[in-house]
């Protein structure tokens, strides 16, 4: 009875110890934001509105396509709040309407109506709607003031109460499955028009009575031009219905009448009107656009049949509205130089018109630098106010195609800029900066060919001479900064000042975004140090950043590729650019005209010193790239040592290939996963750039058992095609990439993907969620050779006939996840951590010591010699585990880690809505002295020490030689 | 030590009586049962063939077939022939310009045999053919199955696995494949391990639980309580003047 005894409580010390160890991880109050930041983001503006309310209202409000509402500072272009709704169809914004301090939305394809409250952001109320999808929406006014809100859906149209959002009246639409009702409209009188079409034959027009949604008039109105209200009508002037015939270019004022404009070719016709004020009927301007860069100012004359033209603009590309008080005003956008495509440094103008005289009005142009790397301007939100001298001053928001959102303020100054593509990140790498000049001198000074002993010395005496001359100039600058102001020697990190620092800790961020757009930034301050934008980008284009060669081989410039591929056809396209610099390569990338299955990047290296990228077609053909002789002649070499692997997970069909010698391929290997059974769900290799610093783990009784090490596993995780709980599974397979051989294969029974799961070194971790116990659970599937190695030199895939050992555990975890990635270290000496993205926001670093399948059941001498926890079943989750304490990042989609020169430290980037830097200290800072390390005390007591020595030897001297001579 | 083989005599007589016990008792539930009983005694055969090349292009030939037996407890035996002279030399040429030596099997279902749904494709896997002809044709085949029985893939290895260089000299060595054969189903991951847990934590808190039976707060302390009260009582009557003094000091 008694040892079991004694062992619990040194067990429970054991938990303590623990819990104490990885306690300290937590970051200090004043490190706060001292290595890391974050950015918050919204997404591509899909509605926006000024706050109009008070003259100094400095707000603007955003609904966006990743179902967000946000309020921002149009002076400094910062986040006042937002709301992260649902992201999905389930929270889509369908509408945005603001009416003084209520901003009204419908979300969710009209499934809920939310009043906001614009000061605050808080929700005023939240109404549930009636099914059905969402057509339109609009504010009703009665007698001056604004009360309701009229939603339009498929077959029914409901009132709601402002202050409320109670339900007024429902009422159904008649003839809902034959007329399309697409409009709205309400122009202060007591009553709602509902605009329907039945497309090429009829509009018809509903009038209900605001009291009580009785119809009060129904009219149909022939119209065999028209297909859709909603693209080619507009309410104008007095409630005159203005539409236009896309196939005649006719203007139908109900009654009709013809122009003499020409449409460009190819072109649908835009009729862009105004309603200032939801009470009053719109104003009888409108513009009519006739091309991509054609716009008409329309007015409607008072006997609301005849229409005259006041102004053409062309050309211009975007044209807006704004009221303020009684004057409407028009804003114009129009390219600034004729020249456009000619001129380098193009710019666009804006200039505001008199929208009742067609007149423009003085000193109001606005010009609007256009960013070469950016994309065209899409959208203009115009803010217009009444100056003292009752003149027009205006704000103007652009959004591009990039979905950048530009702010601009009279005369001419953007005021900020948002990078909105950033929301969106979909694939990163960070690279390492280049050497200053001085560092590189020296570089190069070694990296050259030797010629002779007399030229390397004196090329070493010059190299140090330059380097002392550096040298000085810094004491120098030091010496003359020293007297300035601490704030004002700080100076901006630009891309001339980039260089790598002392440890390697500042990196370049290259960012990819699902709009195509590039981003260069900063890893230590966050700033956007480049951009490109790629235009004729696909929406569904998948990405794949490859760094061909880094910065490490001076005077060769850093070169990334991005692989962009269509996600339907297959075919792909390749840009090659500077991580640095961002600018595009000169070098000019293969065609590819066949769909690409597979790019991997090879440890082969050019003269270049760039890696060689191979890209195999659907025929299994292999394109290299760079493809110099050099590259195909050591292709042609090490071919029969080339491997590669596909998957088609359609077909659950995984197979191998080998390269011949004329880069064709041959198919070598194939596991066929039953599609009827499971399909594959995920695959993933180990990280190229890992390192393992142990071989094998030191056990209790100081044995070693060794690490299986299979550079080429992969991890196939499938799941079960069928959903029921009882029978569902995830099953996990890992395979050898080079010969196909299935080292295991594991079937977690009554579970249900989203499986996220990493491969890193010789362990898969892999969560899922349990379907009996309902719950999320981690497992952990650590692979050894045993305790003697076969081949202790060299790993080959194709010599390693034993089967490895495979342990594995499962934990319940006690919350989902959203994301996964391992910590990454230069040496792999720091104990490894997973960083896991939660939905709330956080993320955890989870120390993969509590991921070990050799934690004991029962604790024994040994498991403690080792260190191991004792097993227990719940992973813990402490707050101090939490990297980003209170700087959740919305909706994390990845994490991305990066070694830094130091090896305790390692860079991690978790990107989704919102991006966040920051660096972790898995085994904390072994290796860096702290900051408040004291250097005079330690000096001192050695001073002390030195000086101590020499006089005792002294002493001890003279004490010798008296004794001698006694 | 003479009881084990014994027991182990019974223990496997007793699945068998089971099995055939189930048989019988659920004849007509089902397919699965009869389809077992099927198999069971008759299993089937499929080939294995293989190709070496010297032009690495592959042309598949009989190498032998695999009895497989499916149901409860799957089996699988090769019966395999020896090698031509013309193969062996094949082989050997093979192998000198270091090319594969590739085997593959049909995909099929161990259990599912009364559908005999015929699917499409094989399953491929390759040695180096240089460390087959150094092992002596001494080869593993394994065979792997999914949750339903479904072949999904296939490996080779040889042992040992190298190439050295080494020059087969006998003829003989060539001639006979000398193979084990194993066949893996998938292993079932484990669950968290609650039960076992709670069990032995339960043992820690009876082993530790008795002696300290849980008390309330006050009638564990009431004498520390009572006597910081006496204290605090006697204290205050003393403390006015004695504040006082020290006020006056400072």
């Amino acid at each position: 009875m008694k040892p079991p005894a004694k062992m619990s409580k040194p067990t429970s010390l054991f938990v303590i110890f623990f819990s104490l160890f990885v306690m300290s991880e937590a970051v200090f109050e004043d490190q706060v934001g001292k290595f890391d930041w974050r950015q918050q983001y919204v997404g591509k503006t899909l509605f926006a509105h000024f706050d109009s309310h008070s003259q100094s209202s400095k707000k603007l409000f955003l609904a966006t396509d990743k179902n967000i509402f946000a309020s921002f500072n149009s002076r400094t272009g910062e986040l006042f709040w937002r709301h992260v709704d649902k992201a999905g169809p389930e929270g889509t914004i369908d509408i945005l309407l603001l009416h003084g301090q209520d901003a009204l939305m419908v979300v969710g394809g009209g499934r809920l109506l939310r009043s906001w409250d614009t000061n605050m952001g808080g929700l005023n109320w939240e109404a549930v709607l009636d099914t059905g999808s969402f057509q339109a929406a609009c504010f009703v006014a009665m007698q001056d003031t604004v009360k309701h809100v009229a939603v339009l859906k498929k077959a029914a149209i409901s009132l709601h109460y402002l202050t409320n959002g109670h339900q007024k009246w429902v009422e159904n639409l008649p003839d809902s499955d034959t007329v399309q009702y697409q409009a709205v409209y309400s122009g202060g009188e007591e009553e709602v028009y509902v605009l329907g079409v039945v497309p090429n034959s009829h509009l018809t027009i509903i009038a209900y009575s605001l009291e009580d949604g009785e119809i009060i008039k129904q009219r149909s109105v022939e119209a065999p031009w028209l297909s859709s209200v909603e693209s080619s009508c507009v309410v104008v002037g007095h409630g005159v219905l203005m539409c236009v015939d896309t196939a005649t270019l006719a203007l139908y004022a109900l009654p009709i009448q013809s122009l003499d404009l020409e449409v460009s070719p190819g072109f649908q016709p835009v009729l862009v009107s105004s309603q200032p004020h939801p009470a009053r009927s719109p104003i009888s301007e409108f513009f009519l656009q006739l091309g991509p860069d054609h716009h008409v100012l329309l007015q409607l004359n008072a006997d609301g049949y005849t229409i005259a033209p006041l102004r053409d603009f062309q050309p211009a590309f975007l044209v807006s509205f704004s009221t303020t008080g009684e004057k409407t005003v028009a804003a114009v956008m129009t390219p600034k130089n004729e020249t456009v495509k000619k001129k380098k440094n193009v710019a666009c103008a804006i200039n505001l018109f008199s929208a009742d005289s067609g007149r423009r009005l003085l000193d109001t142009t606005v010009i609007f630098p256009l960013d070469l790397n950016g994309g065209k301007p899409f959208k203009l939100y115009v803010h217009a106010f009444l100056k003292k001298d009752d003149s027009v001053g205006y704000r103007v928001l652009v959004q591009t195609q990039d979905h950048a959102l530009t702010f601009i303020q009279q005369p001419g100054r953007v005021v900020w800029t948002r990078e909105e593509a950033l929301a969106d990140v979909v694939t990163m790498e960070m690279v390492d900066l280049p050497l200053t000049g001085t560092q590189a001198e020296l570089e190069g000074e070694f990296g050259k060919k030797a010629d002779g002993l007399f030229p390397m010395v004196l090329k070493r005496l010059s190299s140090q001479v330059i380097l002392l001359q550096a040298w000085l100039a810094h004491l120098w600058k030091l010496f003359y900064e020293a007297r300035k102001p601490h704030g004002q020697v700080k100076n901006e990190v630009t891309i001339e000042t980039l260089s790598r620092d002392e440890f390697n800790l500042q990196k370049m961020m290259v960012m990819v975004t699902a709009s195509g757009k590039l981003f260069g930034i900063d890893s230590k301050s966050g700033s956007i140090l480049w951009k490109h934008y790629l235009e004729n980008v696909q929406p569904n284009a998948v990405f794949k950043l490859i760094v061909q060669r880094t910065t490490a081989h001076f005077p060769h410039p850093p070169q990334c590729t991005l692989l962009i591929k269509d996600k339907d056809t297959g075919l792909a396209s390749l840009h090659v650019f500077n991580p640095i610099f961002g600018r595009k390569s000169h070098i000019a990338p293969p065609a590819l005209p066949r769909p690409i299955l597979q790019s991997l990047l090879l440890p082969v290296i050019d003269q270049d010193y760039a890696k060689v990228l191979l890209l195999v077609d659907d025929q299994y053909k292999v394109t290299a790239f760079p493809s110099t002789k050099n590259v195909l002649q050591q292709l042609q070499e090490m071919a029969s040592s080339i491997f590669f692997y596909l998957i088609r997970s359609d077909q659950g069909n995984l197979s191998g290939f080998r390269l011949r010698k004329d880069l064709s391929t041959e198919r070598i290997w194939e596991v066929v996963l039953p599609t009827e059974v499971q399909k594959i769900v995920a695959v993933n290799g180990k990280r190229p750039n890992e390192h393992v610093h142990s071989q094998g783990r030191v056990m209790g009784d100081r044995s070693v058992l060794y690490k299986y090490l299979n550079p080429n596993l992969l991890a196939v995780v499938t799941e079960s095609t069928d959903a029921h709980p009882e029978r569902a599974f995830v099953g996990v397979f890992l395979v050898d990439g080079v010969t196909g051989r299935i080292i295991h294969e594991a079937v977690q029974r009554k579970a249900r993907g989203p499986v996220h799961f990493v491969h890193s070194e010789n362990w898969v971790v892999y969560e899922y969620w349990n379907t009996k116990s309902r719950r999320n659970e981690f497992s952990v599937l650590e692979l050894f050779e045993g305790t003697e190695l076969y081949n202790s030199t060299v790993f080959s895939s194709l010599d390693r006939p034993h089967l490895p050992q495979v342990l594995q555990q499962t934990y319940i975890f006690p919350s989902p996840i959203t994301t996964m990635e391992a910590t990454l270290t230069e040496k792999g000496i720091t104990s490894r951590h997973l960083l896991v993205g939660l939905p709330s926001g956080a993320i955890l670093s989870l120390p993969k010591m509590f991921l070990d399948p050799r934690r004991p059941e029962v604790v024994t001498e040994h498991s403690r010699e080792e260190n191991l926890i004792p097993y227990a079943p719940e992973m813990p989750i402490r707050t101090e585990w939490f990297i980003n304490y209170n700087q959740t990042v919305a909706r994390v989609k990845g994490i991305y880690t990066a070694p830094s020169g130091l090896e305790s430290t390692c860079l991690v980037v978790a990107y989704g809505l919102d991006i966040y830097q920051t660096r972790v200290y898995p085994s904390k800072q072994f290796d860096v002295l702290k900051d408040d390390y004291d250097y005079v005390l330690i000096s001192s007591v050695l001073f002390a020490l030195f000086f101590a020595t020499m006089i005792s030897k002294r002493l001890a001297q003279v004490k010798l030689l008296n004794r001698a001579w006694r | 030590m003479a009881s084990v083989p014994r027991s182990f005599l019974l223990l496997s007589i007793i699945p068998t009586i089971l099995i055939l016990c189930a048989d019988f008792a659920c004849c007509n539930t089902g397919r699965k049962t009869g389809d077992g009983l099927d198999t069971d005694f008759s299993g089937f055969s499929v080939p294995l063939e293989h190709s070496f090349e010297v032009d690495d292009v592959s042309r598949f030939r009989m190498r032998g077939a695999l009895q497989l037996r499916g149901g409860r407890e799957t089996s699988v035996s090769l019966s395999q022939s020896q090698l031509s002279e013309e193969d062996r030399n094949t082989l050997k040429e093979v192998a000198a310009v270091d090319g594969l030596y590739k085997i593959r099997v049909p995909r099929v279902s161990l259990t599912d045999r009364q559908t005999e749904r015929q699917m499409d494709g094989y399953l491929t896997a390759f040695v180096r053919a240089c460390s087959l002809v150094e092992s002596h044709l001494s080869d593993v085949i394994t065979l792997h199955t999914d949750v339903s029985g479904y072949l999904i893939g296939v490996s080779i290895v040889t042992i040992p696995g190298a190439c050295r260089g080494t020059e087969v000299e006998d003829e003989v060595d060539l001639e006979a494949f000398n193979t084990t054969l194993t066949i893996i189903v998938p292993t079932n991951a484990p669950q968290p391990e609650t039960a076992l847990f709670i069990e032995r934590m339960d043992i820690e808190h009876e082993k530790r639980g008795k002696p300290q039976e849980q008390k309330s707060f006050f009638a564990k302390y009431w004498y520390l309580i009572l006597g910081g009260a006496i204290f605090l009582m006697a204290s205050s009557s003393a403390q006015p003047s004695a504040g006082g003094a020290e006020e006056q000091q400072s």
